[in-house]
């Protein structure tokens, strides 16, 4: 990738349909990585800067896509990158967002907004990848810090970002946490990919997959699992469906 | 005098998309307001069928400032519809992380999103240049707050441990005594910060309107109390409805709210003038050099206020671990969750105001209404009003200078416009 005259590589961070928790936990990856901004120079980040210029060479998206004009201002933007990213949950797997999905869309609208509804334009909730190509993703909601800062810097000497294929489970194992299953609590970790430091587990709680569902995962196994754990059918949908409805609905299609 | 048009697309240095429109024609003002064209993103509707113990981890994610706010209140109105009662360490728990987000939202807001606007520049990025220890105390500052909150939630946005009931991972003695240490260090980087806003130019504007926040009789309320306003309104939490009237308007996905008059103010000013008296007396000595009496009722204002916030929340942080030291800190399991059908109103103030959580469940604990009232919301027809009062005030002044400081008045509000797109008509029942 072509560095501009001062050496550093342009990058934009963009955001559609999200909490914007994903852009600051990357202005909090500046408290350890102040030096990141000796390789990168920042020219479009609408939460933190008023600077807005167009000649970016990477694009990070966060967030979902969630209407039409959406849609427009997301391919104006992939013509421009060299490298397009989707930054967290939201961008890469529709996250959260999707779980308005599993309801008649018309219905949703109207219990926010009554009969207004009309005033406000939103289809189902797609992640980046389902409008754009994706050169990249970082996983997670939110994303984990250190992940970006290795991400970016694989992205700026051409390698292929280090995102884990295998579940959260092996790190939560070398952790050396007692599996949350024994302590009577759900968690997604079998089938969860990893690369969060399996942080729920260690702060006491199952894993939500908020990372996706790992590439070839089993999930027939892991639904015994959760029958074994004594959850009823409704329970084991809550947690495949809490980040991954996108994702479920598309299966079922 | 010939034409000005100011249209200001997707504001920067605030949370969220949002559009300045003026338009002003032979001096008169044809249009002129704040819309919010941010994605709505449905939650109230979408949490309906889900499981209680979801409910907080899946409203944190409508905001990442303001993550432990929504969970926190999120929790609050879980518990009230099931009778859940904490135990005074989770109370501690609870306070000490709702303050490590206060400080970490306003330092945000006041360093990152509004200090460029006094220093000339576009962001802070270029501070790291000139001012590189103002940026340095802002990245400490903001590494402080972030890590009080992991320690006790396991990361500050979108915290793991906060539970109903209470938590599922408990800070040891030594991480609450290092965290202690470094708050105490971080006095001088608050003598410091007052200093620096003491001497910043706010621009001049006064409009009085009502302020509206919660309070406490025994301490300046960010968790639970009722809710008062500065035309001597009181409501209990459960009649919230009473006071935020939400009501829609055609070019924006956030509702408006207003209680006495057209409009009122919510945040750490409204805050500020309520509960002044409660404020720790190194923030009272704060609010001094900065010129913060009550009543204030210049917006811009909003940030001093936070600053003010800022020293009593480090103030407080360090007194509570004391507590918690002098207690004895140990894991607690939380209670176990008695499920039935029933309803719970949870408040907090959370940094940019007071925010609402209503949820109906039915007797397997699945939720079946929601409602979410945020303060960005309820700012929204007060920033206009003041948008409106405004510009007649400096018609005279350069384009250019009018759109900055209509840019600043809304970022003075510090507003979370992720946050404020999901509303709700429906009555429950």
């Amino acid at each position: 990738m072509m560095a501009g005259k001062n050496g550093k590589v342009k990058v934009a961070f963009f955001d559609f349909a999200c909490c914007e928790g994903c852009q600051l936990t990357v202005i909090d990856s500046l408290q350890t990585h102040l030096d990141l901004l000796e390789a990168v120079e920042i020219v479009n980040f609408r939460e933190a800067s008023s600077e807005q210029r167009q000649d970016y060479q990477i694009a990070f998206i966060e967030g979902s896509i969630t209407r039409k004009q959406d849609e427009e201002r997301l391919r104006r933007i992939r013509e421009q990158a060299d490298i397009l990213v989707a930054l967290g949950a939201c961008a890469h797997t529709a996250g959260i967002n999707a779980l308005k999905n599993l309801k008649p869309l018309d219905e949703v609208r109207r219990y926010v907004y009554g009969e207004h509804a009309d005033w406000y334009d939103t289809y189902p909730a797609r992640p980046v990848s389902a409008v754009v190509q994706v050169d990249a993703f970082i996983p997670g909601c939110p994303i984990d810090r250190e992940e970006f800062v290795e991400v970016v810097k694989a992205l700026l000497v051409g390698k292929k970002p280090p995102i884990p294929d295998y579940p959260v489970c092996v790190e939560c194992k070398l952790k050396g946490n007692v599996c949350v299953f024994h302590v009577g609590k759900v968690c997604m970790g079998p089938v969860t990919r990893a690369g969060c430091g399996a942080i729920c587990p260690t702060y006491g709680d199952g894993c939500e997959g908020c990372r996706g569902i790992i590439p070839n995962p089993n999930e027939n196994a892991m639904e015994e699992v959760l029958d074994e754990a004594g959850l009823t059918l409704d329970e084991i949908m809550d947690r495949f469906t809490m980040f991954n409805a996108y994702r479920e609905l598309e299966a079922e299609e | 005098m010939s034409g000005k048009k100011i249209e200001v697309h997707h504001v920067t240095r605030v949370e969220g998309h949002g559009n300045i429109v003026v338009d002003i024609k032979n001096g008169e003002i044809k249009e002129c307001r704040f819309e919010v064209v941010e994605a709505p993103r449905f939650f109230e509707a979408f949490v309906r069928g889900r499981p209680y113990y979801e409910l907080s981890h899946i409203t944190s994610r409508i905001c990442g400032i303001c993550a432990v706010g929504h969970a926190t209140t999120s929790l609050r109105a879980t518990e009230k519809a099931f009778s859940v009662e904490l135990s005074e360490q989770a109370w501690l728990l609870r306070k000490l992380n709702f303050h490590g987000e206060m400080i970490d939202s306003h330092v945000l807001h006041t360093y990152y999103l509004v200090a460029p606007d006094f220093f000339g520049v576009h962001s802070v990025i270029p501070l790291v240049e000139t001012h590189r220890e103002v940026v340095e105390r802002a990245l400490r500052i903001k590494k402080l707050s972030g890590d009080l909150c992991a320690m006790i939630g396991g990361r500050h946005t979108h915290p793991i441990a906060l539970t109903v009931g209470g938590f599922t991972h408990t800070p040891t003695e030594r991480e609450l005594r290092e965290i202690q240490e470094r708050l105490i260090a971080a006095r001088a980087d608050m003598d410091v910060t007052v200093d620096l806003f003491a001497t910043l130019p706010w621009p001049e504007f006064e409009r009085e309107t009502e302020y509206v926040s919660l309070h406490k009789d025994d301490e300046y309320a960010f968790i639970d109390g009722t809710i008062v306003t500065s035309d001597g309104f009181s409501y209990p939490i459960e009649d919230y409805k009473k006071v935020t009237n939400e009501h829609c308007v055609p070019f924006s996905t956030a509702k408006w709210t207003k209680h006495n008059r057209d409009s009122y103010m919510v945040g750490a000013l409204a805050r500020l003038n309520n509960n002044f008296d409660q404020l720790h007396p190194r923030a009272k000595e704060a609010a001094k050099k900065l010129g913060l009496k009550p009543l204030v009722t210049n917006p811009f204002l909003n940030t001093a206020a936070q600053v003010v916030e800022m020293v009593h929340c480090v103030e407080d942080s360090i007194r509570i671990i004391d507590e918690l030291l002098t207690r004895g800190i140990k894991p607690e399991e939380p209670p176990v969750v008695e499920v039935k059908a029933g309803e719970g109103v949870g408040a907090c103030e959370v940094p940019r105001g007071v925010l609402f959580h209503h949820y109906v469940y039915d007797e397997e604990g699945r939720c079946t209404e929601a409602n979410c009232i945020i303060p960005t919301n309820q700012n929204m027809a007060n920033l206009n009003a003041d948008m409106q009062a405004l510009v007649p005030q400096i018609l005279d002044r350069p384009q250019e200078e009018i759109r900055h400081l209509l840019e600043m008045l809304v970022r003075a509000y510090d507003p979370c416009i992720s946050c404020s797109t999901h509303f709700l008509t429906v009555e429950f029942v």
